[in-house]
């Protein structure tokens, strides 16, 4: 059987993941981290977007394009949280009309469904707490929110159960070719393959590098976002944009999934690629600009910050395809739009790694994945029968947000399961509420301890380094 | 859907001594709903003394503190069940409980009595830029983790707030051999009782910055170090006296909030300075039948005056189960010069109390003041404060003869002037 290896549990790498796993091939994930989704996929906007803003004739705006109206039946069969709740552009000064229009047009260029240019009055009609400054707007009614982690994680599963590994901790440092591919990881261990393919999302230059002659640049770009707590009341039902610049689509307000208000990113480069710490400047910045979107917001209502890092190729494009060197394929620079290009790019990329490897096909694959049974979000019916088929489904540990021990359990049990108290929280959304898992730490780190079989000390935030114990009381 | 006379929803101080009260003025159909394991809440992680001073004439723990409560519950047979989650209220007072033992149970009552507690404000809530490593707690969960399931958090601790639990627990965590190496506040003043600053802080030569605060947190898996910096009168930090602090820890202390969720469900109207309802001298908030009391209705610093409250919130339920509903005629009371907040924030003309305590809180430290209550732009109540600060509840104890005139009143306003 072919061997391939995947650099990177993003949500490319296991979109790719689960694309190929339709194969007949022995697929392995390599991840430097503790967890699938923990850097770019874990922490940005979560928009589908409808692909207006690409530059047409790009792969950017190819892969936007078939993408985005794959989400509907995907989110069905991988259980992930998808919205088709629309976007608007907003255009605060007439002296705008011009980018705007051109995005239209762009957009219609593009391919883009439903677009229309609407007035200011028209605009507040549609959302009444967007500020009286916004003269015009371009509406993409196609354009959806997701829950970006959740995705990953949902990839990820279905990979597993349909045969592909994952191997945690495994920070590659060495890739070589002596008949096949040998992978070299830092803790020493290495793996051989048929076929590497690079998804190392803001590292994925290194990767590159370490293979091609021709040399790859991935700049880190930091985006720092700011979370409103549920309560804060209706502020917007579309995501709201505001014109694009060089930079990025500038900074949003966006419902997330779940309900919170999400505003941000600001768009800095870095030159640490493992930095996503929050800045004074970033989120004062991303709050001020939110506010001339929504005037209305009010830090109170904050509940948390985060940044993530968009992995920035310097020549513009994602670059997709088999390098130079046979055999090892890269899926890189994938920048927005690459949440919402995920789906076809995996598609796309399993299929010509397919031919490129003549594969057969998996018969056993089975394309459904079950989430976990989320008690939040039951009626008191559904509730009542999950409590009797699982009883801890009636012990809430996360009073915030409503998270019972019986979906804690299920998300360290489940196929590639959590192994740390962020690894819960993606999976469970334990600790995501406003107390920002103030009462439930030490009782989710009980639960890890016990279903993992570890010490209360070795319960990590994130798995390496970040334990939260340092030893017993006298 | 089971009936019942009384819910008392949560089974920590608050909750205890309601249901205390209410049993000994005759209700026998009351039920506690408790989400964790014991009764309590969090006077169990709260191992220091201090508590009961007011209430027992002496000096004990949380957990006695709260036994004693406990054992007065237990002696009268009053039922209560743990593990038990309220996740719906409505102002029907229809609750919906979940737990393991009975599923999902509705129950109907008469009156309820919200004793939820309050929560710690998260790191998110104030801002704070810098590493999302691990080894940032908020000083209850620190509290928890080490009093309650023996763990220690780290060997060199920053504490950003003076709030009382941050207090307490830069003294555990120095009796624990960890090294806390400053507490910083923002304000110029603390958030927390002077006594915890003299015997947890000044015993132990424990730095407190006032009008400080930390600007970045680094770390990759964990905390390596913060940085502190001074800031100016509208407390936006001056960066250029910024300075590093090495830690492997930082615990917030940054200010509590009422645990008003089930509130909201209800159709409580919430005051936006305390955070809590809006209650009468009842005790019962704008929804006819629910009740608050303790720090779901305002945080108190002492909990000795949190089992007062309750009682009269537990005492005033029972009247109202028993005489239904009374056309109630409101005076509002309210706070301006230097007070905050006051509670109740709304007295019944027709009340038929002897004795009114007002509690409120100041904005800022004040020295040779006093307290007035005016009815009408009439001092009806005046008392010399030589210092008054944030962090210690101030109460004005009403006689029948205040009340009278408060009662013909159309506005009561409570306020510091000069002495």
């Amino acid at each position: 059987m072919k061997k391939i290896i995947i650099i990177g549990a993003g949500v490319i790498g296991c979109s790719i993941a689960r694309e190929l796993s339709r194969y007949d091939a022995s697929v392995l994930v390599l991840e430097s981290n503790n967890d699938v989704a923990c850097g770019t996929s874990k922490a940005n906007s979560g928009i589908v977007h409808a692909g207006f803003d690409a530059k047409p004739g790009t792969l950017k705006a190819k892969f936007n394009i078939l993408g985005n109206p794959m989400f509907d039946r995907l989110s069905k069969e991988l259980d992930f949280p998808f919205k088709r709740i629309g976007a608007m552009v907003l255009c605060f000064s007439e002296q705008d009309f011009p980018a705007l229009t051109e995005l239209y047009q762009k957009g219609i260029k593009n391919g883009v469904e439903g677009l229309e240019v609407l007035m200011g009055d028209k605009v507040r009609e549609l959302e009444p707490y967007v500020s009286d400054k916004v003269v015009a707007a371009l509406v993409a009614p196609t354009s959806g929110i997701v829950g970006p982690y959740e995705m990953t994680i949902a990839y990820a599963e279905n990979a597993y159960t349909n045969g592909v590994s994952f191997e945690f901790n495994k920070k590659v440092t060495s890739i070589k070719q002596s008949g096949e591919w040998i992978v070299e990881c830092e803790d020493g261990s290495s793996y051989s393959a048929d076929l590497v393919i690079n998804c190392a999302g803001v590292f994925a230059d290194e990767i590159n590098n370490m293979v091609c002659d021709d040399k790859m640049k991935i700049v880190a770009r930091k985006g720092e976002y700011m979370l409103l707590d549920k309560t804060s009341g209706y502020i917007a039902g579309k995501t709201l944009f505001q014109l694009p610049t060089a930079m990025g689509k500038g900074i949003l307000v966006s419902p997330t999934t779940h309900g919170n208000i999400l505003l941000g990113p600001t768009a800095v480069d870095v030159d640490d690629k493992a930095c996503t710490s929050t800045t004074v400047e970033g989120l004062n910045d991303a709050f001020s600009k939110a506010c001339m979107s929504v005037p209305t917001f009010n830090k109170r209502m904050v509940i948390t910050q985060f940044s993530g890092l968009r992995a920035h190729n310097v020549d513009g494009d994602f670059v997709i395809g088999m390098s130079a060197k046979q055999g090892f394929y890269n899926v890189a620079g994938i920048e927005s739009p690459g949440l919402t290009s995920a789906p076809a790019i995996a598609v796309h990329v399993a299929k010509e790694v397919a031919e490129h490897l003549a594969l057969g096909v998996n018969a056993d694959f089975n394309p459904i994945r079950k989430g976990i049974k989320q008690f939040s979000t039951m009626s008191d019916d559904e509730r009542e029968k999950a409590i009797a088929e699982n009883p801890l489904y009636g012990k809430v540990v996360c009073r915030c947000e409503v998270v019972t021990e019986g979906e804690i359990v299920d998300s360290i049990n489940r196929p590639l399961g959590a192994r740390d108290l962020d690894g819960v929280k993606r999976r469970t959304r334990a600790g995501m509420g406003r107390c920002q898992s103030g009462f439930c730490t030490s009782r989710i780190m009980e639960i890890l301890s016990r279903e993992l079989g570890i010490d209360m000390q070795d319960v990590t935030k994130f798995g390496k380094g970040s334990n939260l114990l340092i030893g017993r009381v006298k | 859907m089971i009936e019942k006379n009384l819910i008392i929803i949560g089974g920590g101080p608050a909750g205890l001594a309601a249901a205390k009260a209410a049993y000994d003025e005759g209700e026998r159909d009351i039920l506690i709903l408790e989400r964790e394991q014991n009764l309590g809440g969090i006077l169990n992680q709260c191992i220091h003394n201090g508590f009961g001073l007011h209430t027992f004439k002496e000096e004990l723990t949380g957990p006695e503190y709260a036994g004693r409560y406990v054992k007065e519950v237990v002696a009268r047979g009053i039922e209560y069940k743990l593990g038990a989650t309220v996740i719906n209220v409505t102002k029907d007072k229809v609750i919906t409980c979940v737990s393991e033992a009975e599923g999902l149970a509705k129950y109907k009552a008469k009156a309820i009595i919200l004793a939820c507690g309050c929560r710690e404000r998260p790191r998110g809530g104030i801002n704070i830029a810098g590493s999302r490593c691990a080894g940032i707690f908020s000083a209850g969960t620190a509290q928890k983790l080490v009093n309650i399931d023996g763990y220690m958090v780290g060997k060199e601790v920053v504490i950003l707030g003076s709030g009382d639990i941050g207090l307490i627990m830069a003294r555990r965590m120095t009796f624990e051999g960890a090294k806390v190496k400053a507490v910083v506040e923002l304000m110029p003043y603390s958030s927390g009782l002077n006594r915890n600053i003299v015997q947890c802080l000044n015993d132990f030569d424990i730095p407190l910055k006032f009008s400080h605060t930390v600007v970045d947190i680094n770390g990759e898996g964990r905390v390596s170090s913060v940085v502190i910096a001074q800031v100016d009168e509208k407390l936006n930090p001056i960066m250029s006296t910024a300075e590093e602090i090495k830690c492997d820890t930082l615990l917030l202390s940054v200010g509590l909030l009422p645990e008003n969720e089930l509130s909201k469900m209800a159709g409580v109207e919430l005051s936006p300075i305390t955070g809590g309802g809006i209650v009468d001298d009842d005790m019962m908030t704008g929804v006819e039948g629910i009740f608050q009391c303790g720090n779901i209705l305002h945080v108190h610093d002492l909990v000795d005056f949190v089992s007062e409250e309750s009682d009269l919130a537990g005492r005033r339920a029972v009247a109202y189960i028993r005489n239904g509903k009374i056309s109630k005629d409101y005076v509002d009371v309210s706070a301006t010069g230097g007070v905050r907040y006051v509670v109740p924030q709304k007295i019944s003309r027709q009340t038929d109390c002897a004795t009114l305590k007002l509690k409120m809180r100041v904005a800022n430290v004040f020295r040779n003041k006093r307290l007035v209550v005016e009815a009408d732009g009439e001092e009806i109540f005046s008392k010399k404060r030589p210092v008054v600060a944030p962090g210690e509840m101030e109460t004005i104890s009403l006689n029948a003869t205040h009340l009278d005139k408060i009662k013909k009143a159309s506005k009561v306003v409570v306020s510091l002037k000069e002495a």
